[in-house]
């Protein structure tokens, strides 16, 4: 198990979390920080005891006569509920390797350039999020944002102008930001971003490169 | 463990007898017990809120009635993972509504958390349990206090597949003063719950 995140979800990512709003590619690193940050963990419960609250002070709606008779019998007909053990010393959360089909060895990485590699999961709804890995003291192009971009680091560390992130660690960026993150000597950094809205690079090559990569 | 016949106590479908009640037991004479009474009595309770949460949400109420059926078998199916250390019987509830829901729309599964390694002690903390109920109530009562029209901007909001700032934009509520008392109360659940 890692040390505790120091950098965290927002308070709206939580909400939006728990009371199921958020499209599955932004759930997907939510469910994933949430899987190594106790705090964040507590206040996405937190959201779902107010979500409950409003589900029980809301109008109730009758339901149909023979109702519970008919939930009694599809729990006859149910199957056996099986609980998959999780794997040891896994890199990826359980939420990723759900996506992913396993751990980090199931990844389909495309190389796009200067030794960085991606994979941009399935997801359906709104947005889009990749797996992306990034050799020890590379530099992502340096690109701003047209939404929302979160960041979730895997394996590894990053460090751009507002700090620096190691695993567990969860960077949210809108529109506003641009930089330049540099994976951190040592390990190979593996992040997890969604995104809502293409990147825009600002270095040309990478521009000309950009509608390949699908970011 | 409390195991009443359903059918000599007046039905309270509807009424507000919600919150204060302390569904723990209940869930506990299904999972031991396999307790259909006890069922019977979770399912009055609990099966037109989740319809009522799941037609605020935006399904149509055929839509509605077959999920919240699944809920409740789901309630049944995996009583044995109930922790009421965790999340009181409503929470997790509304947890599950909501999962089927988003299943419903997408066609797949919501990303979960994983799940934390457990810990030396088989049974939850009974002390543990009574701290989340009591902070959960307190929620609940501080939601159903609120100003009858405020409390609906809130549901309404809150149910509509609409984010936060969206909401703030849209509403335009007082949101301060609501947002302090809602904070207040979870600020509270989360020290509970850490």
């Amino acid at each position: 198990m890692m040390t505790q995140p120091n950098h965290h979800l927002t308070d709206a990512l939580i909400a939006d979390y728990a009371a199921g709003r958020l499209p599955e590619a932004f759930a997907v690193v939510v469910a994933a920080h949430v899987s190594y940050c106790d705090a964040c963990r507590a206040a996405v419960g937190a959201q779902e005891a107010f979500g409950a609250a409003l589900m029980e002070t809301a109008e109730p709606v009758a339901m149909s006569a023979g109702a519970m008779q008919a939930a009694m019998s599809r729990i006859l007909a149910a199957p056996p509920l099986r609980v998959a053990a999780a794997p040891g010393g896994a890199v990826l959360p359980a939420p990723v390797r759900d996506i992913v089909g396993g751990d980090l060895g199931a990844v389909r990485w495309r190389p796009v350039g200067m030794g960085v590699k991606q994979a941009v999961l399935p997801t359906s709804g709104a947005g889009s999020v990749r797996l992306l890995s990034i050799p020890p003291g590379m530099a992502m192009p340096e690109h701003g944002h047209r939404g929302r971009e979160i960041t979730l680091v895997l394996q590894g560390a990053y460090a751009d102008a507002d700090g620096t992130y190691r695993a567990g660690d969860v960077e949210v960026a809108g529109d506003e930001v641009e930089h330049t993150p540099v994976a951190e000597p040592g390990e190979t950094c593996i992040c997890l971003a969604a995104t809502d809205a293409p990147l825009r690079f600002r270095a040309l090559i990478p521009r000309l490169v950009q509608p390949f990569l699908g970011i | 463990m409390r195991v009443t016949a359903t059918d000599e106590e007046p039905r309270r479908r509807g009424a507000a007898s919600g919150p204060a009640e302390d569904w723990a037991p209940v869930m506990a004479a299904i999972r031991d017990a396999r307790d259909t009474a006890a069922f019977a009595r979770l399912f009055d309770h609990f099966a037109p809120r989740v319809k009522g949460f799941l037609i605020k949400s935006g399904s149509d109420a055929a839509a509605a009635e077959d999920c919240a059926q699944d809920v409740m078998a789901v309630c049944w199916n995996r009583a044995h993972l109930y922790d009421p250390s965790r999340a009181s019987v409503a929470t997790w509830i509304f947890t599950i509504a909501r999962n089927r829901r988003i299943d419903g729309l997408r066609k797949s599964r919501r990303p979960e958390p994983e799940d934390l390694p457990w810990g030396p002690e088989a049974e939850p903390d009974p002390e543990d349990a009574l701290a989340l109920r009591e902070a959960s109530q307190e929620l609940a009562a501080a939601v159903t206090r609120l100003p009858e029209a405020q409390r609906d901007l809130i549901v309404q909001a809150y149910f509509a597949d609409r984010s936060q700032s969206e909401i703030a934009a849209q509403t335009g509520l007082p949101l301060g003063t609501i947002k302090s008392r809602i904070r207040l109360a979870l600020a509270r659940l989360r020290a509970d719950m850490t």
